[in-house]
Formats: C-alpha cells, structure tokens, sequence
C-alpha cells in the first residue's frame, strides 16, 4: 500500500488529476444508494426545475432529481462499460495471442476476420446487428466486447509476435510446454505493460461507445438511469435555456479525459523503461 | 546501372504499381462484397422466421404467409441474395417495412443532405487541420502550440454530442446566431441552406480537426529531424519556408493518409451529429430504422455507408500510394 502511494507521489499533475477524477467516479458509483439524496427513479419535483437546495442540480425531463441519476448512471455505465472491456480484452487477447503462438491458418483466419469487421465503421456495424437482436442489455454486451475484441487482438498479436520469437519461448516449447501454458506463463507476463495502457484507451472508448448507443436510444433503456440516455432525454431543455443534458455529457466527457491522463502517464512510463 | 534504370525501369515501375493499385482496388470490393453477404445474413439469422418476429406471435397465418411472399422469404437464401444485390446495384433496394415507400425515394435525397453536410464540414476541417498543424510545428513547445494541443487533446476525448450542446448553447441559446434545428428542404437556396448547417458543422469539424491536426505536426516535427532539413537551416532559409516549401511536401504522404480516412470517420460521425441537430440525414433514417427494426431499410442504409467508407479508405491507400515515392517504385 505504501509503495502504491509513493508510486502515485511520483506521479506528473495531469496523471494525478486523472486518478483524482477515476477514484471519484468509482467511489461515487460504489457508494450510489448510500449518497444519493432520492431513489434511482423516484419523482420529487416538477419537470426541469432550476437548481436548488433540495435539487443541488435541477429535476429531468420526468422531475426526477438530476443529481441522484447522475450518481446512478454513474454506477450503471461504469459498471458496464467495465464488464464489457474485460470481456473484449479477455477475447482479444486470447485470439491474437493464439494467432501469434499458432500462426498458420490459425493466424490467417483470426486475422481476415478482423480484417474485414475493421473495414466497416463500429458504430454502423453495431446498429446493424442491434436492429437485428433488439436492444436488450445482453445483446448490448455481446455487440460492443466483440467489435472492440478486434481492435484489441491487433495490439495483442503485434506484441506477441514479438515476444513469441524470443529464445525462452522456444525453449519452452523444445521442452514440451503446452500452448496454453507458453500463453500464459511466457507470452502473457512480457505482454501485460503495453495490453494494460491500451486497457485504459479500450474502456474510454467502450464508455463514449455506450454513451453514443444510449444517446441514439438503441443502449441501456428507461427507467434504467444513464449519462448517454440522459443527454437525450433532457435535450429537448436546451431550447428553453436550461442546461440540464450538459450536465451527464460533461460528465462523460471528464471521466474519459481523466482515463486518458493516465493512460498517458502509463505509456511515457512504457516507454522510458525501454529506453 | 543507373542509366539502365532510367531507361527500362520506368515502364517497369510503372507496371508495378498498376499492378499495387489493381490489388489495393480488388482488396476493397472483395471486402465490399463479404460485407454484403454479412449485412444478409445477419437479417437471415434472426431467431425464428423474420415475418413471424415482425408481425407478432399472434398474426393470421394468411397475413404471415403474404408476408414472406412480399419480401420473397419463400426462395432459398442464395437466389434472394442474389436477387437482392442484383436490385440494389441498379437502384431498386426494395420498401420500407414502416411506410411501405420505395426505399431509393427514402434514401436518395437524404443520402445527398449528408454528403453535403460531410463535404462542407470537410471544406472547412481540411484546410484549417494543416494550416494548424504546421503553424504548431512552426511555434512547436511555445504556449500557442500547448493551448492548441490541450484543446485538441480535450476535443478528442469528449463525445460528439457534448461538443454539439455546448455549442447550441452557447451560439443558438445564448447568443442566438444560428438555428439549433437543421431542418433542409428541397425549395432552399445555397446560403440558406450553408446557414442552417452551421452549428452540425461546426461539430464535425471539431471531432475531426484535432486528429488531423496532430498527425500533420507530428509528421512535419519528424520531416524537420532529418539532415537536409538542417542543412536548409544552415543555409539561411527561413523557418517558415523551410516548413511549407522543404518540409511540407515530404510529410504530405501521412497527412494525406490521415486526412482521407478521417473523412471516412466523417460519414460515420455524422450519425450522432445528424440526430442532435434533427438534420434529415442517412444516419438519422439508419438510427430510425433501427429502431423500428425497418431491417429492409437498415439492410440497404448499411450498405451504402459500408460503400462509401470503403471506398474513402480505398482513396487513403490509393492517394498514400501516389504521393510516396518509395510506396510509388516499390522495390
């Protein structure tokens, strides 16, 4: 623990601000129903009402209070944009780290594949299968953790072709280790620095990437609490000057600012430590 | 030998790259045509009969069977493929589930709304990527290049609608310069309708200026490291042409490569763009259509944003190609 502190102490200013801003959300999505003034759905005022005392950020486009949905949504995409990068890391990983430890037509196949789902714009793509399996949560999960899956197996075969060549592998594998052993136990500990950097990169995206969905109205569905839908549902408040949508979309915006001043800071320490 | 080259190479190298470009070209329309069967076959593998999910559980077997007849699901997949493809590359891309309209009168003067809106956008982020790209080259480490990087930094990881509100709130609410709401129609003149697409694309322009932006810095800043650069210095020349006229040229092969598939981000972009500002776009039909689960629309939708991107990014490759001397005489 005081290694982690001394390790965050060396840390640049923008790097900290990033970590100030991530714990922040975290905590604020752990601790949801505890600090939140009211229930996720509950209504408790008129429609769009000014910011007050009892509504430190105004009521939404129901008079459910903006504050407690904030926090809310916060819980509610955190928690799935996570689920979905770890799912897409783990089946990225795995894929480009079989193609590159089997190569063959093993290599050519995961690889044509991808190809051909990066030649097509994500987020088209995605509305085309949504349209098609309905907009459930599930269908949500799958959708995005296997477009992303593509980009994430790029990186992870790259690295791994690199690692793959080198003397301790070949050793391993003169000494009849198993694929799966020589992936995790060779591959994945030399590979893990560069695939945790583009860990960071791969949740912004998911994050803005559900955010879109939501804010299209094909994401996570009412009375559900989420920043993306609450942009849209509170659009219409614009016109008459009041600046409830800003307040989610700004919130995405700084989550995804505050990841990426970390991920910064992760790639200069890669990269110094190379040199 | 070199004279040889000069003489005989030429032709030869000419041939080589026809022969690059003809692959690049064959590369991108086998791609194209796998998507197309993929767009099929995701409607195809829908659970259960696609008539039946439309229709509900509880249609008339007459009204089902009607049904599966209007969009020809009697046939077998590979003839309704192939009939499907056949119509759509000669315009005719069937109805619209909803309204039952042909959907090439659907989609025809959308598509147009947004190629105009993608092209003006573009007219506008091209020129004022690079001339921001070299100026910070030219003032590289000073505060002008800092400021411009922390926007464009900022820019890049805010999502397209934050960019799109803060900007109707500040110049449609607040300062009420432009409309909030891009509604076109077919009687507008040219500036009417360049001024109700301000605000949309003013959006697209900051969601693409700031990659495009950084790549040209980055590309010039790499130029500006190599020898004959420095040589230019010590010559005499001045900064600013040492930039646009030594530098400039031989960065332009990434810049290009940048600004083109950029443009293909743009067409994708649009989708976001289109529905916070109400514009009656392709993207704005596709969010419907999915909606409404519209698949014949959103088949064919898809299908021309998958044509377009690809051939935005055939263009990328093809123009990368052409400005590279290396790429251009391959060895």
């Amino acid at each position: 623990m005081s290694s982690l502190i001394k390790f965050i102490q060396k840390a640049p200013w923008s790097a900290r601000i990033g970590i100030i801003i991530l714990v922040m959300n975290i905590a604020v999505a752990a601790f949801a129903p505890v600090i939140s003034p009211y229930g996720e759905t509950e209504i408790t005022g008129d429609v769009w009402e000014e910011m007050s005392l009892t509504h430190p950020l105004g009521t939404d486009h129901l008079g459910r209070d903006l504050l407690t949905r904030m926090i809310y949504g916060a819980r509610n995409t955190i928690a799935l944009a996570l689920t979905i990068t770890f799912l897409s890391f783990t089946l990225g990983t795995l894929g480009g780290f079989l193609a590159a430890t089997l190569g063959g037509w093993c290599d050519t196949l995961l690889s044509r594949m991808v190809d051909l789902v990066l030649s097509f714009p994500t987020l088209i793509f995605a509305l085309m299968v949504l349209s098609v399996a309905g907009t459930s949560i599930l269908s949500l999960i799958c959708v995005i953790a296997v477009l992303d899956a593509t980009r994430v197996f790029r990186l992870a075969r790259a690295v791994a072709m690199d690692i793959a060549v080198m003397d301790f592998v070949e050793a391993g594998r003169l000494r009849g280790e198993k694929t799966g052993w020589i992936i995790l136990r060779e591959i994945l500990p030399n590979a893990l620095p560069p695939l945790v950097a583009e860990f960071g990169l791969r949740f912004c995206f998911v994050f803005l990437f559900i955010a879109c969905l939501s804010f299209l109205g094909l994401g996570i569905q009412p009375p559900t609490a989420d920043w993306g839908s609450m942009v849209k549902e509170n659009a219409g408040a614009i016109t008459f000057g009041i600046f409830t949508p800003l307040w989610p979309a700004a919130a995405i915006a700084l989550i995804t600012v505050g990841v990426n001043l970390i991920v910064d800071w992760f790639l200069n320490l890669a990269s110094g430590l190379k040199e | 030998m070199p004279t040889g080259l000069l003489n005989g190479g030429g032709s030869l190298n000419m041939k080589d790259m026809t022969a690059t470009i003809l692959k690049r070209i064959g590369h991108s329309v086998i791609t194209l045509f796998v998507i197309s069967i993929l767009i099929f076959i995701g409607v195809e593998a829908l659970p259960g009969d696609l008539a039946e999910s439309i229709l509900g559980q509880n249609a008339l077997p007459e009204t089902v069977e009607a049904f599966r007849k209007e969009l020809k699901l009697d046939l077998p997949p590979h003839v309704r493929y192939i009939s499907w493809l056949g119509d759509f590359v000669q315009g005719d891309m069937g109805r619209s589930l909803s309204n039952h309209r042909p959907i090439t009168d659907l989609i025809g003067w959308r598509l147009s709304n947004t190629l105009f809106l993608a092209a003006v956008a573009a007219m506008v982020a091209v020129p004022l990527a690079i001339i921001l790209g070299i100026l910070t080259a030219l003032y590289r480490n000073t505060l002008f290049d800092r400021i411009v990087s922390m926007v464009s930094l900022s820019a890049i990881s805010f999502p397209e609608f934050f960019i799109a509100y803060i900007l109707i709130a500040l110049l449609s609410v607040k300062l009420s310069l432009f409309p909030s709401i891009a509604t076109m129609d077919g009687q507008m003149s040219l500036m009417d309708k360049l001024y109700t697409i301000v605000l949309p694309c003013l959006t697209l322009t900051m969601v693409v200026l700031a990659h495009m932006m950084r790549q040209t810095r980055a590309a010039i800043i790499n130029v500006l490291a190599t020898p004959y650069i420095e040589m230019a210095l010590l010559k005499g020349v001045s900064r600013l042409r040492v930039v646009v006229v030594h530098a400039f040229p031989n960065a332009l092969s990434p810049v290009i490569n940048v600004v083109a598939l950029n443009m293909a981000y743009l067409v994708a972009g649009v989708v976001i763009v289109e529905v916070v500002f109400v514009y009656p776009g392709l993207g704005q039909l596709l969010v419907d259509s999915v909606a409404k689960r519209d698949l014949p629309v959103v088949q064919a939708s898809g299908l021309i944003f998958a044509s377009v991107y690809i051939g935005l990014n055939l263009i990328a490759d093809l123009l990368s190609i052409a400005s590279n001397p290396r790429l251009r005489n391959p060895r």
